[in-house]
């Protein structure tokens, strides 16, 4: 069996006496293109906050392209390809879009800890994170400050941040949170656009979607894994729709 | 052996006594940080509010000791609730920076106050007759003062803990600590609880100020003086822990006794040390929450 | 012009636009002239000059890692008082010449704020806050207490500075004004090319939101305490100078009032434009050199005032006056 791009092993996280990750065991292939859901405090983000770093677990393993990256610290897991976007955006508000994605192409340039030269040289870093904002549709916001875009469109940002990173691995939490379902489209056409080779794993409440940009779906019921399988077998699911009472059921 | 027997039991006797007044100072700050979380720089300024009101009181109108300290709290108590509600309030939940640069700015205009009001001198404080003097424990003696101070500490403590445990109010601002949002959507008025904690707090600090004027000085520059004393105590204890800080301030009170006793060469600086290690160690204090 | 033509002439004017963000302002220049002249209008003011020249950079030097990193220190004095008494005690003991001085004094302090950095900046919020109040009332109490080797409370005295470059120290302190004059700009220079380099960038984005940072691959730890490291060197710079030009090191320098007074300058001028210290500075040293004058006390109650005044009402100093002021006027026009 070939590596998986990423992979935990009996991934376990307890605050307290409250079990947030219970023992989940999850394969995410490459050039996947995988679903995460489940109803609200399922542990998905927890799950992705664990996975990337930014949560220590109590109990389990994470491999990323067959390497254990476990006790890595999250900036390393990043150099190494695993690249997350926020439910809630988190950008450097004070600074420029074109700057936001400019200190994101730099770390991975490995050019951001140059302290003798002025980051003005660089027209390289620049050029490509303009390139960035081009094909997302923002660039003619590019001097502006992130506070004064309107949310979908920080959102966008916060993508164009997470391919400046060129991820083999990107989970996308929520993507679609909270923006006007006028501006969604765009978002889900950059989100089809994206290179065939990285392994996508999403997040996401919005079933249209899922089932849309899905080949395969995990159900996060409660920290644990409920049931995994192809978006037809999921829908027809006795369990899963159980787990969605009252929610609007998929054809 | 005896010697050291002897040494220590001073330490510890000394050490106590230094714990219960640096306790009753920061408790309120201990709870201002954890429910409003707000940098109060500037709460020494009420300690020494209340140490200045009780000890001009007794000294120059020859007012009783237990009316002259009450006068101080309530004098304390008074003064936080516009402070409060005009100026903190306009912070709550602003840049860090900020609030420590208002408080700071609080304890720069106290000081030139303080020594305006009362000149730069420390105020002279004489325990009344009762308690002045020496008691006899087991087979030694100790000053009367101290022991009071201990006793009185320790009833206070008990007091504060039972009134946060059993009364409503108590279990209010343990619910606010824990979660302020989730306090509001249960109904609790959080804007007037804070007042309320926050003048508690004051009071309890004038209390410790009044009542700790033998060990701690009270001049003009008590808060800015203290402030690291204070501060260490929170921040060990945990902020808007109540139990943590008295455990703080047992060990920190023993602690500083013990090593200007031992190796005064070095003065405060073990103390330090030692609070940086604690604090490597465990960030959020030994009882802290999140 | 095709509209493919145009849109890369867009393209590359946005691009051009944020490469030359770098360039020197014309506007730059201004402190500089002031200062210079400054030498020949206020004869009689030297002394106070340099010693305002030599706190600008001890104020610049806060600003990078409060203005551009964001860490809230209440300790910044450790490292001054660090590089004070280090250039006093080799002036002290034999050793009296000065730019040498400096350097193993901005060395001493480099390796007080590494070793300190490395311990403190692990942390954050309050305890981070208090552990840098620790570090700097630690040298205290150690500077205090070691009074055979500083001098304790009454001061480091016998201090025997050598001519710098030729030049003795005067009694109307020209010397000390060019000596102070020119080791800031020289500061300044390195100031502003790590404040525009990749590194300086990146630490704006650890201000802005250090938990993205993460997200994107980004040392942090590593970027704040390179920062904290050199802007530790550079107060110690600082520190030096004030005690090679008055020939006289007392343990104020090492206390919290300094370390406060420092945080009050550079917030009266606006913390992270580089320039603040050049405001508020020598505001606040002027106006305390006249308050002294008539009455020490009330400086402290109306320096407290101020700083209350400041933060509920103009939090960002001069800068955010200025920027407000600027933004009106341009709605006028």
């Amino acid at each position: 069996m070939s590596a998986a791009a990423l992979e935990t092993r009996a991934l376990s996280m307890s605050f307290g006496a409250l079990r947030v990750a219970n023992a989940i065991d999850f394969r995410l292939e490459p050039g996947a293109r995988h679903a995460l859901i489940g109803p609200n405090g399922a542990g998905k983000t927890t799950f992705v906050n664990l996975v990337t770093g930014a949560l220590h677990p109590s109990d389990g393993q994470i491999y990323l392209e067959g390497s254990d990256v476990t006790a890595l610290p999250q900036a390393q897991r990043v150099k190494r390809g695993l690249v997350r976007t926020f439910q809630i955006t988190a950008l450097f508000r004070g600074l420029s879009v074109l700057e936001n994605v400019t200190l994101a192409v730099g770390e991975r340039l490995g050019t951001a800890s140059d302290l003798l030269r002025p980051s003005g040289r660089r027209r390289a870093v620049i050029e490509e994170a303009f390139a960035l904002l081009e094909r997302l549709g923002i660039a003619d916001e590019a001097l502006r400050p992130v506070r004064e875009l309107a949310y979908g469109r920080q959102r966008l940002v916060e993508i164009a941040v997470a391919l400046g990173l060129r991820p083999k691995v990107l989970l996308l939490d929520e993507p679609a949170a909270g923006v006007p379902s006028s501006e969604t489209g765009t978002i889900i056409d950059m989100i089809e656009q994206l290179p065939a080779e990285i392994a996508l794993l999403i997040i996401e409440h919005d079933m249209d979607l899922v089932f849309r940009l899905a080949r395969r779906i995990t159900v996060l019921v409660q920290g644990a894994v409920l049931v995994e399988g192809a978006p037809e077998a999921i829908a027809a699911d006795p369990r899963v729709r159980q787990v969605y009472l009252g929610e609007r059921e998929r054809a | 052996m005896s010697e050291i027997v002897a040494a220590s039991v001073s330490i510890l006797f000394h050490g106590l006594a230094f714990a219960m007044v640096l306790y009753l100072v920061s408790v309120g700050l201990s709870v201002t940080m954890g429910l409003m979380g707000f940098v109060n720089l500037a709460h020494g300024v009420f300690a020494a509010l209340g140490g200045y009101i009780a000890t001009s009181l007794m000294t120059q109108m020859g007012v009783g000791f237990a009316p002259a300290v009450a006068a101080g709290v309530v004098t304390a108590m008074v003064v936080s609730v516009p402070l409060e509600r005009l100026l903190y309030r306009r912070l709550y939940g602003a840049d860090e920076l900020a609030q420590v640069l208002l408080t700071v700015g609080l304890v720069f205009m106290s000081v030139a106050a303080g020594k305006f009001l009362w000149g730069p001198l420390a105020q002279p404080f004489h325990p009344p007759a009762a308690l002045s003097g020496q008691i006899e424990l087991g087979t030694r003696e100790f000053p009367t003062y101290r022991s009071f101070l201990i006793v009185a500490g320790a009833v206070l403590v008990t007091a504060l803990w039972l009134g946060l445990e059993r009364t409503r109010f108590g279990a209010q601002i343990r619910a606010a600590v824990d979660n302020r949002r989730m306090a509001q959507s249960v109904g609790i008025n959080t804007s007037g609880l804070f007042t309320a904690a926050f003048a508690l707090g004051s009071g309890l600090a004038a209390l410790g100020g009044a009542l700790g004027a033998e060990i701690l000085a009270i001049e003009p520059a008590y808060a800015l003086e203290h402030l690291i004393y204070f501060l260490i105590v929170v921040s060990v204890g945990g902020l808007g822990s109540i139990r943590g800080p008295f455990f703080a301030a047992l060990l920190l009170g023993v602690a500083d006794t013990g090593f200007k006793y031992l190796l005064p060469e070095f003065g405060a600086f073990f103390i330090y040390a030692l609070t940086l290690v604690v604090l490597l160690w465990r960030p959020r204090g030994l009882f802290g929450y999140a | 012009m095709t509209a493919e033509a145009a849109t890369h002439v867009t393209a590359a004017s946005v691009v051009d636009a944020f490469a030359r963000r770098h360039r020197f302002h014309w506007a730059e220049a201004l402190p500089w002239i002031v200062a210079i002249g400054a030498f020949f209008v206020f004869p009689d003011y030297l002394a106070l000059g340099a010693q305002i020249l030599a706190t600008i950079l001890f104020g610049l030097s806060l600003d990078l890692i409060l203005g551009y990193a964001g860490i809230v220190t209440l300790g910044h004095a450790a490292c001054f008082g660090t590089g004070a008494y280090v250039a006093g005690l080799l002036a002290a003991h034999g050793w009296g010449e000065p730019v040498s001085g400096l350097l193993i004094a901005a060395l001493a302090a480099a390796l007080v704020g590494f070793v300190s950095g490395a311990v403190v900046l692990r942390t954050q919020g309050l305890t981070l806050l208090m552990l840098t109040l620790v570090v700097a009332t630690m040298l205290y109490e150690a500077a205090n207490k070691a009074n055979t080797i500083t001098g304790g409370a009454d001061g480091l005295s016998g201090m025997d500075v050598w001519p710098v470059l030729g030049f003795h120290f005067d009694l109307y302190g020209q010397t000390a004004y060019w000596y102070c004059l020119v080791t800031l700009f020289l500061c300044w220079l390195i100031a502003r090319c790590i404040v525009h380099s990749p590194f300086g960038r990146s630490l704006t984005g650890i201000r802005e939101n250090e938990r993205r940072m993460h997200a994107i691959g980004s040392p942090v730890f590593w970027r704040r305490l390179t920062i904290y490291t050199i802007a530790a060197a550079l107060a110690g710079i600082s520190g030096a100078l004030i005690s090679q030009t008055t020939q006289f090191v007392g343990l104020g320098v090492l206390s919290f009032d300094r370390s406060g007074a420092i945080l009050i300058m550079l917030i009266l001028g606006g913390v992270g434009w580089l320039y603040g210290a050049f405001i508020g500075v020598p505001l606040y040293m002027i106006m305390q050199d006249r308050f002294a004058a008539v009455d020490p006390v009330y400086w402290y109650f109306w320096i407290g005032l101020i700083l209350v005044l400041v933060v509920v009402f103009a939090p960002s100093g001069a800068y955010g006056l200025g920027d407000r002021l600027a933004r009106a006027l341009r709605r006028r026009a």
